[in-house]
């Protein structure tokens, strides 16, 4: 190992230690008589200065030392630890921090004076014991000799308990901390104290005790990762270029051998991405020695608990959610929790609660930071921003409280009544709400006036590779819509592409279920102007930005893919439209659309405000098909027939060519987003006679659990909303009843009869 | 200026030619030389942006350097090459006419820019070598890339 080595390895150690003496701090100081606790502070810091002082970095040495001084006074009890001390003491972490950067940086300690500190620190020491009350007070409770100086004591039983807990994590001793079980609920100091004793020298003891753990984990350089993660994003592309092809051939062996890289391609993609997952407890370490600053400053009493602290997220996206966390916990701090003789006087305990939680849930991350101080007044929002020309006083007062707190995201807004120089320096939170927003993110604030706020923040697990929908533009170039964005496909043909669109005020409108979507034209979006548009068929991609719905009108929809998301070059960086780029099957560049970006363009989150979509319609009643508006797909059966489906048992609607529909011994199937999945022609079950006729074949996409049947109509004509009032029951099989759609006798299909009877059934396609 | 100084005052430049101009670029700043390649046009994006194009599984923006020096488009059919080059704000690639070689020049062939250079060349040539036979103009890369959504109003 050269010198250089050393120094970084020196500085890897340092930077994990001073995290945890920042907690460690904050901990001794709630609970001053924690012995293992100071002698893990000590160990540290006396390690530091050790090391220091061997590779010749001096000030460093000198800080340390007078910290070290200050920790062996207060570990013998000789002094009790008061706030001075602790301040004093967590300057000596700051400063050590400051110099090793400078270490990393130029490869010395930078020679800054610190002799105030260091004098500060020698007086401290040398004050005479006058508050050794305390000691006295502490002294019975801990005769014995100091623990953590023999490393065959107690910490040592409680770390093995632990590891015993822990057996099946693969992380190594410094991680340990983070692969420890949260149980719900409780707070940090009772979690801490166990982690705490893992700091310092009581790790290295653990290394020494349970070498598997340690020999099972090593550390990587994020950059090596980087370039894995590229080299598997290339893979997924080379893959799906080799999947597009094999579409058409027929080789077996070739086939086979395909499938097995597709398998292969996914699974070591799942792998490389879970190296760059981090608990999110790596960033909210930092937050309790936040917190306990702030608290000091703006004379508030806070606890801190945390739950979910190993709930991992991308390297990228914990980097990304970094300073808009920092941001809100400050916030919560500064203006949500109230001074502890207001709280008081409130009838609250005069110690504010900050919580912060993480879960997974539906492939996303919640992260909630909730505070039970003082809650923001909507009322009082609303006048500020009326005040500052935010919005209207007569849109003000059409807002609903939850839309009138959402304000205080908006640009140019800050509650806080004097800007402190803590919170309301600019960073406002809309600055936060943007951060999210980039990677994908969703926030949201909930308030309650006098018992606290919430902040709900949404974010994807992984912003590398993610799943998107490919649809082309007039210009025909491809484009990708992430997943997350989409709600539903609508295809208009015939005289409904012809009349379903209406406008008002020249915003297009389409009614979706009885309500009005917005929409917008994706040339124009783009200022292409108005190309010349097909009359007879009109694709409309719902999506959501903001809570609010609209419709994105694109020429063609092709196919969902896995795609690998690269940043676009710095001279396309100010074009809000754009998330980036992916490089598709065929080795050609496609651009993948900010979904928020183009509504915001397009103004429809401003014109949609009011207008929100209820998605509720269709599902809502879906259980009870009678007496109850419920929407129904009406589709041509064969030659006449006019049927219907209850739409909460359509998945989507599809449109297959006929030559891709093959035969699995007696069954039609379709090979259809990677699966297999079996076609029951309904004009074969309802009158004898196959579909005919036309190249392509219409299918509603019927799924049950993760498994989906196609459902090949004649024609689809409509989706109605309709009062279901079966005028006659039924006796034919696979048929509900009759009802009267649009003045017509129209036949309700039992979808389950139909699927359950069919040979398909045995051969669901697993989606 | 950036240049190849060698002990002997000589720097290398990487030439090409744009609408009859002979044009030089600082020879380490080029990372390679490619064919055309197709591209993916970005909507909304300054005009000098051409496209995006694929590089070994890196995008990369393609400025269309005659639009950013203020000259007349190509015709239509005329298929422009690639020089890549390394700048501060990544990998980007300027589409020119047609590649020449790597020259050597003599620090007593340098001349500052004429005045009578168009205003655009202008900012953009930071100095002229006189060769032989012709006139070999100086590109500075950072200043020709920097043409992001700042010099667009959108």
């Amino acid at each position: 190992m050269n010198e250089n080595e050393i120094v970084r390895e020196f500085l890897v150690e340092s930077a994990e230690n001073l995290d945890q003496l920042d907690q460690a701090f904050v901990q001794l100081e709630k609970d001053p008589h924690d012995r293992t606790n100071l002698a893990g502070i000590f160990r540290t810091i006396h390690t530091i200065k050790g090391t220091s002082g061997f590779l010749g970095f001096g000030t460093l040495e000198r800080v340390a030392h007078a910290g070290e001084n200050l920790l062996s006074l207060l570990r013998e009890g000789t002094l009790a630890l008061d706030a001075p001390m602790t301040s004093a003491l967590l300057r000596v972490v700051d400063a050590t921090r400051r110099m090793l950067t400078h270490v990393e940086a130029t490869g010395s300690d930078g020679g800054e004076d610190y002799s105030s500190l260091i004098a500060e620190l020698e007086r401290l020491a040398t004050r005479t014991p006058d508050t050794s009350a305390v000691v006295a007070e502490a002294a019975p409770d801990a005769p014995v000799p100091l623990p953590a100086l023999e490393p065959a004591n107690p910490p040592i039983a409680v770390l093995q308990t632990a590891a015993d807990v822990d057996a099946p994590a693969p992380q190594g001793a410094a991680s340990l901390q983070v692969t420890q079980a949260d149980e719900a609920g409780t707070t940090v100091p009772n979690r801490r104290s166990g982690q705490d004793r893992r700091s310092g020298d009581d790790r290295r003891a653990q290394d020494e005790k349970a070498p598997a753990a340690a020999d099972s984990s090593l550390r990587i350089d994020v950059g090596l990762l980087d370039r894995l993660m590229n080299l598997v994003g290339e893979l997924v592309l080379a893959r799906n270029q080799i999947l597009q092809y094999t579409a058409t051939q027929t080789d077996s062996a070739f086939v086979s051998a395909t499938q097995r890289l597709n398998l292969v391609t996914s699974e070591l993609q799942e792998g490389v991405m879970k190296t760059r997952m981090q608990p999110i407890g790596n960033i909210w370490t930092k937050f309790p020695r936040i917190v306990r600053d702030l608290a000091v400053q703006c004379g508030r009493e806070v606890r801190i608990e945390m739950e979910g602290r190993d709930t991992e997220l991308d390297k990228t996206i914990i980097e990304a959610i970094k300073d808009p966390l920092t941001h809100i916990v400050r916030n919560s701090v500064d203006h949500g929790i109230e001074p502890p003789d207001e709280r008081a006087a409130k009838g609250k305990p005069r110690e504010g609660v900050l919580s912060l939680r993480a879960f997974h849930e539906g492939g996303q991350i919640n992260i909630e930071i909730a505070d039970d101080g003082a809650g923001i007044d909507p009322e009082k929002v609303k006048r500020k921003a009326v005040s500052r020309g935010i919005i209207a006083s007569e849109q003000a007062a059409r807002l609903g409280d939850h839309e009138a707190t959402r304000l205080v995201f908006l640009p140019g807004f800050s509650t806080a009544e004097k800007i402190s120089n803590i919170s309301g320096r600019g960073v406002g939170m809309d600055v936060v709400k943007t951060n999210i927003e980039k990677i994908g993110g969703q926030v949201d604030i909930h308030s309650v006036v006098g018992s606290g706020t919430t902040l709900k923040i949404k974010i994807p697990l992984t912003l590398a590779i993610i799943p998107a929908l490919i649809v082309a533009g007039a210009d025909g170039e491809r484009y990708a819509i992430p997943q997350v964005s989409l709600l539903e496909l609508v295809r208009l043909e015939g005289t409904q592409a012809r009349t379903g669109i209406e406008s008002i005020q020249g915003t297009p409108f389409y009614r979706l279920r009885g309500n009005l979507l917005p929409l917008v034209y994706l040339d124009e979006a783009f200022e292409r102007g108005t190309a010349q548009r097909d009359p007879e068929v009109v694709n409309i991609v719902v999506l959501k930005a903001d809570d609010r719905q609209f419709g994105l009108i694109v020429d063609a929809i092709h196919d969902t893919e896995e795609i690998v998301v690269k940043p676009l070059g710095k001279q396309l960086k100010g074009i809000a439209t754009f998330a980036g780029a992916t490089i598709m099957g065929d080795g050609r560049v496609a651009l993948i659309l900010d979904v928020m970006g183009i509504a915001q363009r397009a103004h429809v989150i401003s014109e949609a405000r009011d207008r929100r979509i209820s998605e509720g319609d269709a599902g809502d009643h879906a259980g009870d098909p009678q007496h109850d508006l419920q929407a129904l797909l009406v589709c041509r059966v064969g030659d006449a027939d006019r049927m219907a489906i209850p739409l909460n048992r359509v998945a989507r609607l599809e449109e297959f060519p006929t030559t891709s529909i093959e035969r699995s011994g007696s069954q039609d199937v379709v090979q259809y987003r990677g699966v297999i999945m079996p076609l029951i022609d309904l004009s074969t079950v309802f009158t004898g006679r196959p579909t005919q006729g036309g190249d392509l074949r219409q299918v509603v996409v019927h799924g049950e659990g993760d498994r989906s049947v196609g459902l090949v109509v004649g024609q689809i004509l409509d989706i109605v909303n309709e009062r279901i009032d079966i005028q006659r029951r039924s006796t034919r099989h696979g048929v509900l009843g009759s009802v009267v759609i649009q003045q017509r006798v129209t036949d309700l299909i039992d979808v389950a009869a139909v699927v359950g009877t069919s040979s398909a059934s045995d051969t669901w396609a697993a989606a | 200026m950036m240049t190849t100084a060698t002990p002997s005052g000589t720097a290398q430049y990487a030439t090409f030619y744009l609408d009859g101009l002979y044009l030089g670029i600082e020879v380490l700043s080029v990372q390679e030389v490619i064919r055309h390649q197709p591209l993916t046009p970005v909507p909304l994006a300054p005009p000098v942006v051409r496209g995006l194009i694929n590089l070994r599984g890196q995008i990369v923006t393609a400025v269309d350097l005659r639009a950013r020096l203020g000259l007349p488009p190509q015709p239509d059919d005329a298929l422009p090459m690639n020089v890549v080059v390394r700048t501060t704000d990544g990998v980007v690639s300027l589409l020119v006419d047609e590649i020449d070689d790597v020259v050597e020049v003599h620090a007593g062939q340098f001349e500052s820019p004429p005045d009578t250079i168009r205003r655009r060349l202008d900012t953009l040539v930071t100095g002229v070598y006189k060769l032989p036979r012709k006139l070999l103009l100086i590109l500075d890369v950072e200043r020709t890339v920097a043409c992001g959504a700042s010099t667009h109003v959108s």
